[in-house]
């Protein structure tokens, strides 16, 4: 496989959604079936694409002339994320969205979602990536007010607002860099802004690019949005934007711009590690008082959220400071290995949130009880994600936090105030178990209340697709071992720790073309 | 001095966006946003007594370089501007539905999800 295979990622799902609503408007089984093919060839070309690295040049034109796709570690671990969670989310989609009407549509505005975000993930153009992100952003607006009731729609409004208001100081923060540099291609902007001097409209540029980047990745003070939008979603959209969407287009386009293009300084790092510790704690006590099962799970993802930017903020403060390698390259390690768990998991408990909302038509967890018995499939998946996203050994979310941990505790020999660091990491780690231990206990122990008599376990595709997650979950420790290691995580990290590497990189791959 | 209206323009979408009760008025706000940037980005290409960025056989390069504006920015504009607009198509199908649900434009009055 080769890098010319890169477009494949975006023109395959852009060609199924304009496919499908045009071939599948009366039969549902042809929309279906189009759609898992269309994600299962996302993975399949996820995967073969692992070994690719290099730079696609569009129509010919070099850059900083033209728009350059770029493929490193870093996009391939991503690529990988959404390809997995979005097949998940299409086998899931096939008896769920029964409920719905018009789902060829709704598979056209889910492919047209994962474009964006593979086109995010690829791009080496900053105003492509704006392109992209918009794509990604429409058709997620689209998405959440799906279902055109009251509480879909107010949330759908608000996510809009907030949203756009995100997009356009990305946009400004382009304008801004494109006035200093004179380039849109990332790799020139980067060696530009080298040489360029730190004027104050710069600096806005960066604080539009955090401010823009964290409203789509929800972090906090920018996360009203995320609670309402998430759980208003279908649960199969709910699994896309909690899992993947807000990474793509919030983490990655963030820790893109700020390592690889403008170059992590010391006081951006502690902007990150500032961000990731508010978004860590704040999220998780404002998860703890829910009742909601869908609202709990999407402060949860604020919370999550933290720990990446957390893991990712103290790599580049290490860095910056010049302070040991190996323990920077630790703790990034933790924060994208914690990124790509949480996709996962998160995604997996969406589903299930799914699953039991569609057997007993509520949400509210006081409302459920003794479902254990009823939905036993459910019941599995639902503990295996719960426990790995709390960090219960040996599931994934337990390495990943356990990384972070070992790397804030290394880093705290140089700098001491790291210990506090691993502390609060600990600490919202055991009251994200309490909190888990609750939806558990609520939903599936107890007596079974007379209104649910009638609960039957989900149709068998949608457990298969609970199953293929809940097997990522208990296996993705593996990633962990050296020859695995050396193949999907540590090239990612590498690809970050590079830092303005990026440029000379892409330089060399376009040169060589 | 216009990059400073420029500026003006962008907060008071801002403003609007952020502070006013009425959705449509809200969308509104997000188009005065939108436009404040779509502003921004030709003048960042302008140069005083320029010429249209046109070139053809009797242009010299050099001459093209030296007094032509900087095309690209109105490039990124047209492609901004077709974005927003389906950003305030999106909008306005979610304010007419909400009306339908509601049957109010005040977002005070939309309260059905808290905590």
């Amino acid at each position: 496989m080769s890098i010319l295979a890169l477009p494949v990622m975006v023109a395959l799902p852009l060609g199924f959604a304009f496919l499908i609503p045009i071939v599948a408007r009366r039969a549902k089984a042809v929309a279906d079936s189009l759609a898992n093919i269309a994600t299962l060839g996302l993975v399949a070309f996820a995967v073969l694409l692992l070994p690719v690295r290099g730079v696609y040049v569009i129509g010919g034109w070099k850059p900083p002339i033209g728009i350059s796709w770029v493929l490193d570690g870093y996009g391939n671990l991503m690529l990988l994320v959404v390809a997995v969670v979005s097949f998940a989310s299409t086998l899931y989609s096939v008896r769920y969205m029964e409920r719905y009407t018009a789902s060829h549509r709704y598979y056209s505005l889910f492919l047209l979602m994962v474009t964006g975000m593979n086109g995010v993930i690829i791009t080496g153009d900053l105003f492509n990536l704006f392109v992209f992100l918009e794509i990604a952003s429409i058709s997620s607006y689209a998405l959440v007010a799906f279902g055109c009731e009251q509480d879909e729609l107010e949330a759908s409004f608000k996510y809009l607002v907030l949203g756009s208001i995100g997009s356009t100081l990305v946009l400004l923060g382009i304008a801004f860099v494109y006035g200093a540099t004179g380039y849109l291609n990332m790799a020139s902007i980067s060696q530009g802004l080298a040489s360029a001097p730190r004027s104050p409209l710069l600096i806005l540029a960066f604080v539009f690019f955090i401010v823009g980047f964290g409203i789509k990745a929800a972090l906090v003070p920018f996360h009203p949005w995320l609670p309402d939008a998430h759980p208003s979603a279908p649960a199969p959209i709910s699994a896309m934007l909690s899992g993947v969407l807000i990474k793509a287009l919030g983490v990655y386009a963030l820790t893109r711009v700020l390592f690889n293009v403008i170059g992590v300084s010391e006081s951006l790092a502690i902007v990150l590690i500032a961000v990731g510790v508010l978004s860590m704690t704040v999220g998780v006590f404002l998860a703890v008082g829910q009742w909601d099962f869908k609202r709990l799970l999407a402060y949860h993802s604020i919370s999550q959220m933290g720990y990446v930017i957390l893991g990712i903020g103290m790599g580049g403060y290490i860095l910056a400071v010049g302070g040991r390698v190996e323990v920077a390259a630790l703790a990034m390690l933790g924060g994208i290995f914690h990124l790509a768990n949480h996709a996962v998991f998160k995604s997996l408990l969406f589903l299930c949130s799914g699953s039991i909302e569609m057997a007993t038509g509520t949400r509210q967890l006081k409302e459920m009880g003794g479902l254990g018995e009823r939905m036993p499939v459910t019941r599995a998946t639902c503990t295996i994600a719960s426990l790995s996203i709390a960090g219960v050994p040996p599931l994934n979310g337990f390495w990943s936090k356990l990384i972070i941990i070992i790397a804030a505790f290394q880093a705290s020999v140089d700098h001491p105030w790291f210990i506090a660091l691993a502390a609060i990491t600990i600490i919202v780690s055991f009251v994200t178990l309490i909190s888990f231990l609750k939806v558990l206990r609520y939903a599936f122990l107890g007596a079974l209340s007379q209104a649910l008599q009638q609960v039957k376990e989900s149709p068998a595709l949608m457990c298969v697709a609970l199953v293929i997650l809940a097997v990522f979950c208990v296996g993705m420790g593996l990633l962990l071992v050296p020859p695995v290691r050396e193949t999907v995580l540590e090239p990612a990290v590498r690809a970050l720790m590079g830092g303005l590497g990026y440029a000379g990189a892409v330089n060399a791959a376009v040169a060589g073309l | 001095m216009v990059y400073a209206l420029c500026f003006v323009l962008f907060m008071i979408g801002l403003y609007c966006a952020l502070t006013k009760k009425n959705v449509i008025k809200i969308v509104i706000g997000l188009g005065i946003m939108e436009y404040a940037v779509n502003l921004f980005l030709p003048l960042l290409g302008y140069r005083k007594n320029g010429t249209a960025p046109i070139m053809d056989r009797a242009t010299d390069p050099l001459e093209f370089l030296a007094t032509a504006v900087d095309p690209l920015p109105q490039a990124l504009v047209l492609t901004s501007i077709v974005i927003g607009l389906g950003v305030t198509a999106m909008a306005i199908a979610i304010c007419i539905r909400l009306y339908e649900k509601y049957g109010t434009y005040d977002i005070t009055e939309m309260r059905r999800l808290r905590g």
